[in-house]
């Protein structure tokens, strides 16, 4: 009865795609909005995940997310670096100086100030030149969105100058730094040449990064350099997540994208539930027909879930593949890169095709079991 | 084993029916008495609003009746369990509709093969049989086809196919030769009676169209729910 649950569903073409494309545009919706929403909110963390060599971030108590910091004292590195269990702990600088260029374009930029001997706190990723050139005097790695938001059209090169806060700046290397929240230039020098490319002030220290001993886990080590300095500490995947709830809590941003997600899936599950309930509804005389040549209800829920699933996992299907499609071409775009399909967006939208094709299904089931055969004679 | 000459293959004591209660309560059966012989094809007539559909669907076991003793193919029908009777119906009972109510989405063959696959039989298999039958009933030319692309006497034919694939001992027909001109229902009707009846089967016809009740062994007369008169030899006379 399989094949005679299959036919009929395909059977009519129009209807068949009809009921397919209804749910590929759910979920693609889906899939499209909520990785959207979650890349962008993955983009308030994303300099902290590019820090690889780093467990552990020691900042100001009252500090809630990357973009909001209070200078901490020297000393305080020093409290740090004597906690047990701190393998090494070093500074970072964070800052936002404007760098312009010599033709005169120019732009707020994000300036971070690694190690001067270790040059720890740097992502790893380069596309031209190396990280050990920022040794040298006055030299400066820029992202390679940055250098393309400042020097449109050209070609990348290293060599280039740069003026911040009267210093003349030289590029020694592009970088492949994650998207920031704001499409700002990601800049890494020497902690040293920042606080000069910044201005001096009393106190600069950002950030301190440290690593635990091994055998020590970086939410033990936290919980340590909390207790014993009375500074905020907190784990990578801590602090990633202290920036995305505070956007989540203090943005509208989860406001604008909840509206499009519920819209699509109110939407997605209106038309594909409703397609398909119309779909049973129409095809009643039939289902009424095997009916009194005697199939039984069991047999005509089978059916009707197997046509459920197959539109479904169809449906799904397509629409995960036009997700995918539309990431592939973005992620490739300065603007839009590394916000990708999330396979946890996948899964959540899979979970919500499931609940529509079961809902269209229980309310499908229920006009075909309550379906006099004898209807077949009318 | 073929039963005895005039045995009854359906028959009815008194069958009632209604449709609701209180106010809205209409007694669509009053009493039927009804027999329908193996080996016979038994014909309803009477005027539209009368029951023939309401008696048909009780003997057919798709309407619980609310009065009266019935006895279908020596089966007391009120002893078997509802899933009992659905396979009682799917393994004796084939119908012939008005509207044919062939699947739209299938060829003329997987339309006849429909109640071979109910039963469980192969997909493979079953398409031959439906093929070996229809070629029978005239339409190995047309086997592939969907019935949006067959006139109104090749469903039926097609339909009459599917009602007998299965080789079920009742045949139910509601105005089979309704829905078509005059030489496409005689061309049904010779088909019907040329096929179908068989000393194990029993036929039932339910219908309007006096040009057909030649082919007829008896007709019940129904009128107000009840069986008014019973005709039985020739026909076509009696009833013109």
């Amino acid at each position: 009865m399989n094949f005679v649950a299959l036919r009929m569903l395909t059977g009519d073409r129009s209807k068949y795609f009809g009921l397919i494309f209804a749910i590929a545009f759910c979920t693609f919706l889906l899939e499209n909005q909520t990785s959207i929403f979650a890349g962008i909110l993955k983009r308030t963390g994303s300099q902290i995940l590019d820090v690889t060599d780093a467990e552990v971030w020691v900042m100001d108590p009252k500090t809630e997310y990357w973009d909001q910091t209070k200078a901490l004292k020297d000393t305080d590195l020093t409290r740090v670096r004597g906690v047990p269990g701190v393998a090494w702990a070093v500074r970072l600088f964070k800052g936002s100086p404007v760098a312009r260029t010599m033709n005169g374009k120019f732009a707020v930029s994000l300036l971070i100030g690694i190690d001067d001997a270790t040059l720890s706190g740097a992502p790893r990723k380069m596309v031209l030149g190396s990280w050990d050139r920022l040794r040298e005097p006055d030299s400066l790695v820029i992202d390679r969105a940055g250098y393309v938001l400042l020097f449109p059209g050209e070609p990348l090169q290293l060599g280039r100058t740069l003026e911040m806060n009267d210093h003349r700046v030289t590029l020694v290397g592009i970088s492949d730094a994650s998207a920031p929240f704001l499409n700002v230039p990601i800049m890494h020098t020497r902690y040293s040449e920042a606080v000069n490319f910044l201005g001096r002030e009393r106190t600069q220290l950002s950030f301190i990064i440290a690593r635990p001993l091994p055998g020590t886990s970086p939410e033990k080590l936290a919980a340590s350099i909390a207790e014993a300095t009375a500074l905020r500490a907190r784990t990578t995947q801590q602090f990633v997540w202290d920036c995305v709830l505070y956007y989540l809590k203090n943005t509208g941003i989860p406001v604008n994208f909840g509206i499009t997600i519920l819209v699509g899936l109110v939407v997605g599950t209106v038309v594909a539930g409703q397609t398909f309930y119309l779909f049973t509804v129409e095809n009643l005389k039939q289902f009424g027909t095997l009916k009194a040549m005697g199939v039984t209800n069991p047999r005509l829920v089978g059916m009707i879930l197997l046509q459920a699933a197959s539109v479904a996992a169809l449906g799904f299907a397509l629409g995960t593949g036009m997700a995918a499609t539309f990431f592939e071409i973005f992620s490739h775009k300065l603007a839009t890169r590394g916000i990708v399909l999330m396979w946890q967006s996948a899964t959540l939208t899979a979970a919500c095709i499931l609940f529509v094709a079961v809902v269209a299904s229980l309310l499908s089931i229920r006009r075909a079991l309550v379906l006099e055969p004898a209807e077949v004679f009318r | 084993m073929i039963p005895a000459a005039d045995a009854l293959a359906v028959s009815c004591r008194g069958v009632q029916k209604h449709f609701g209660e209180g106010e809205t309560r209409v007694q669509a059966l009053r009493g039927v008495e009804f027999g329908a012989r193996f080996g016979e094809l038994s014909f309803l007539v009477g005027p539209s609003g009368c029951g023939k559909t309401t008696l048909i669907s009780v003997i057919a076991g798709l309407l619980d009746r609310t009065g009266g003793d019935l006895s279908v193919l020596g089966v007391d029908v009120d002893g078997l369990t509802p899933s009992e009777r659905v396979l009682f119906r799917r393994k004796n009972v084939g119908f012939l509709f008005q509207q044919y109510n062939l699947l739209p989405a299938f060829t003329a063959a997987e339309n006849v093969a429909v109640p071979l696959l109910i039963a469980g039989i192969l997909r493979k298999e079953a398409l031959e049989q439906a093929r070996s039958l229809l070629s029978r009933l005239g339409l190995s030319e047309r086997t592939e086809a969907l019935p949006s692309q067959l006139s109104g006497g090749q469903q039926q034919r097609v339909a009459l196919a599917r009602a007998l694939v299965h080789e079920p001992r009742l045949v139910i027909c509601d105005e089979p030769t309704a829905a078509l001109d005059h030489a496409s229902g005689e061309a049904v009707m010779d088909l019907l009676a040329g096929n179908a009846v068989h000393p194990d089967r029993a036929v039932i016809v339910v219908t309007h169209d006096t040009r057909v009740f030649h082919y007829a062994q008896s007709i019940a007369q129904m009128d107000d729910g009840r069986i008014a008169k019973v005709t039985r030899g020739n026909l076509t006379e009696a009833h013109a």
